[in-house]
């Protein structure tokens, strides 16, 4: 168990069903404050869920999930809100608001939660755009970007606030192999400047280089949680298995 | 077949004390800061600006028609002299309010209901949660109170169009000149044939604004879903609509007794 004091994000016994479908079951962790924790499993097992749940878009049918000490599903309105403003979250489409143009997307958050004015929003949004590379694309609108240009813009919406924590839903996916190494390295980099990054990936290679801790969700279960040597050595071959694999994306 | 027919309507009445509960909720949020004053601005100018020329198009050729069927009407008694007043009394007092609240429900109810399920389907609204944004107020409430807004404005366009044409194919058949037929077309018309039944629009708007949002955000199943929900919020809020005016009214003529 971390000390109390480092941990950021910690899930106690949380499951949750949707109908007769559990997702997750009985799911207990905890996520060091600027570490990078990456989320495994096979399609479905509930990793995207879990993120929903650390930011309060999801409630537990049972057990808690805290941030900063706070259960998220026991707060107000208000309170939530506050908390939100301190994380930023990659969806696994993107989700950017398709009535607005890239620019305003990533300048949205900063419209919403500062007093900023215009011409350091935009400066701002741009010098995040430039981040992921985009920075020629303030005025597209989401429609015009390929699916791998609109996560990055996703990313750099995310960002916008520099959250303490940042929660990225396979932030390679539809990515090529070039773009995708410096989406890592820039999340990389957040975590040096200590940003808690939750990560769900499919893509083990990247998962190596990013995630300081690994785990890995299996029919709603938490099966295995360590460093990337210590789920290769895990008695469990289905871990094993996904760790020897390359699957990218 | 009972059952089924008896679950169904369980069904019906669950999902309105739901619009209802959704609606009742918009309003008590409205009241509740932040404001999103900016949006409602925004939304009244898509609502209501951008409905205008339906509206007034709309109103032009039913003066027009409802001219040419009062004619057919008091022609037979000799009372040519009341179609302008008759027609001006008709349209204000309901054509105007509710072709107004049927043609908005069309055009705005389709798309505020396709709008927020697509962006419930492509998770759009839980971006905006995790951007720590009150989705219902940023995208209900702004659109609800501006359709309240938008409707008796619109009505009045409706109103004065319909007006318009009525005097146009008066004055083509009779000649009759624009002054005597203002004159005659207002001679009858009071305070209580208009101010109630063009407020009673902003019910219509409260009716169109919930509906369409509540389908809105209630959408699944993807692109299927969205049309799904533009077609319910078309045919929910012009029902409503139109099963509303009848109480409303009823509700009009006990309060200004009157208009009865």
């Amino acid at each position: 168990m971390t000390a109390e004091n480092d941990v950021a994000i910690r899930l106690d016994g949380v499951s949750k069903a949707f109908g007769a479908l559990k997702v997750l079951d009985n799911v207990t962790l905890d996520i060091k404050g600027g570490t990078a924790f990456c989320l495994l499993g096979r399609s479905g097992t509930g990793k995207s869920v879990t993120l929903k749940h650390i930011i309060g878009l999801l409630k537990p049918d049972s057990g808690h999930v805290l941030v900063h000490g706070k259960k998220i599903d026991e707060l107000k309105r208000q309170e939530l809100s506050e908390v939100r403003r301190s994380m930023g979250f990659l969806f696994q489409n993107a989700a950017l608001f398709d009535s607005i143009s890239v620019g305003e997307n990533v300048a949205f958050p900063m419209r919403r939660h500062t007093d900023w004015d215009e011409a350091k929003i935009r400066e701002v949004s741009k010098a995040k755009l430039a981040d992921v590379g985009l920075e020629k694309d303030y005025d597209k609108m989401p429609g015009d970007l390929s699916g791998g240009m609109k996560k990055r813009a996703g990313l750099a919406r995310a960002m916008a606030l520099d959250p303490e924590i940042l929660l990225v839903d396979e932030p390679s996916a539809g990515l090529d192999p070039i773009t995708a190494g410096e989406i890592d390295d820039l999340l990389v980099e957040l975590k040096k400047k200590g940003t808690t990054l939750v990560v769900v990936t499919h893509n083990i290679p990247s998962a190596r280089h990013i995630g300081d801790e690994l785990a890995m969700l299996h029919e709603g279960k938490l099966i295995a949680q360590g460093t990337a040597a210590e789920l290769d050595r895990s008695e469990h071959e289905l871990v094993r298995a996904f760790m020897r694999s390359e699957g990218a994306g | 077949m009972y059952a089924r027919v008896g679950a169904a309507i369980l069904a019906a009445l669950a999902e309105v004390g739901e619009v209802s509960l959704f609606g009742l909720r918009a309003l008590r949020e409205a009241l509740l800061p932040p404001y999103e004053f900016g949006e409602v601005i925004r939304h009244v100018y898509e609502i209501g600006w951008k409905s205008a020329p339906l509206i007034a198009l709309s109103g032009f050729a039913i003066g027009i028609v409802l001219s040419m069927h009062t004619r057919a009407s008091l022609e037979r008694f000799g009372a040519e002299a009341m179609i302008p007043a008759g027609l001006a009394i008709a349209l204000i007092r309901e054509t105007g309010p509710l072709v107004t609240g049927l043609l908005v429900s069309g055009r705005v109810g389709a798309g505020i209901g396709a709008e927020l399920g697509a962006m419930k389907v492509t998770e759009q609204i839980d971006a905006l949660e995790a951007s720590a944004v009150d989705s219902f107020k940023y995208l209900a409430v702004t659109r609800i109170i501006a359709c309240i807004i938008a409707m008796p404005m619109l009505t009045l366009i409706m109103d004065f169009c319909g007006i318009v044409g009525g005097y146009l194919a008066e004055s083509t058949i009779s000649g009759m000149s624009w002054q005597l037929y203002f004159q005659r077309a207002f001679s009858l018309v009071e305070f209580n044939d208009f101010i109630p039944a063009t407020m009673k629009t902003a019910v219509f708007g409260m009716i169109i604004g919930t509906i369409a949002s509540y389908l809105g955000f209630s959408t699944t199943q993807g692109t299927e879903g969205v049309g799904r929900t533009s077609t319910r919020s078309v045919v929910l809020a012009s029902m409503m609509i139109i099963v509303s005016n009848v109480v409303l009214v009823k509700l009009i003529f006990f309060l200004f007794p009157a208009t009865g």
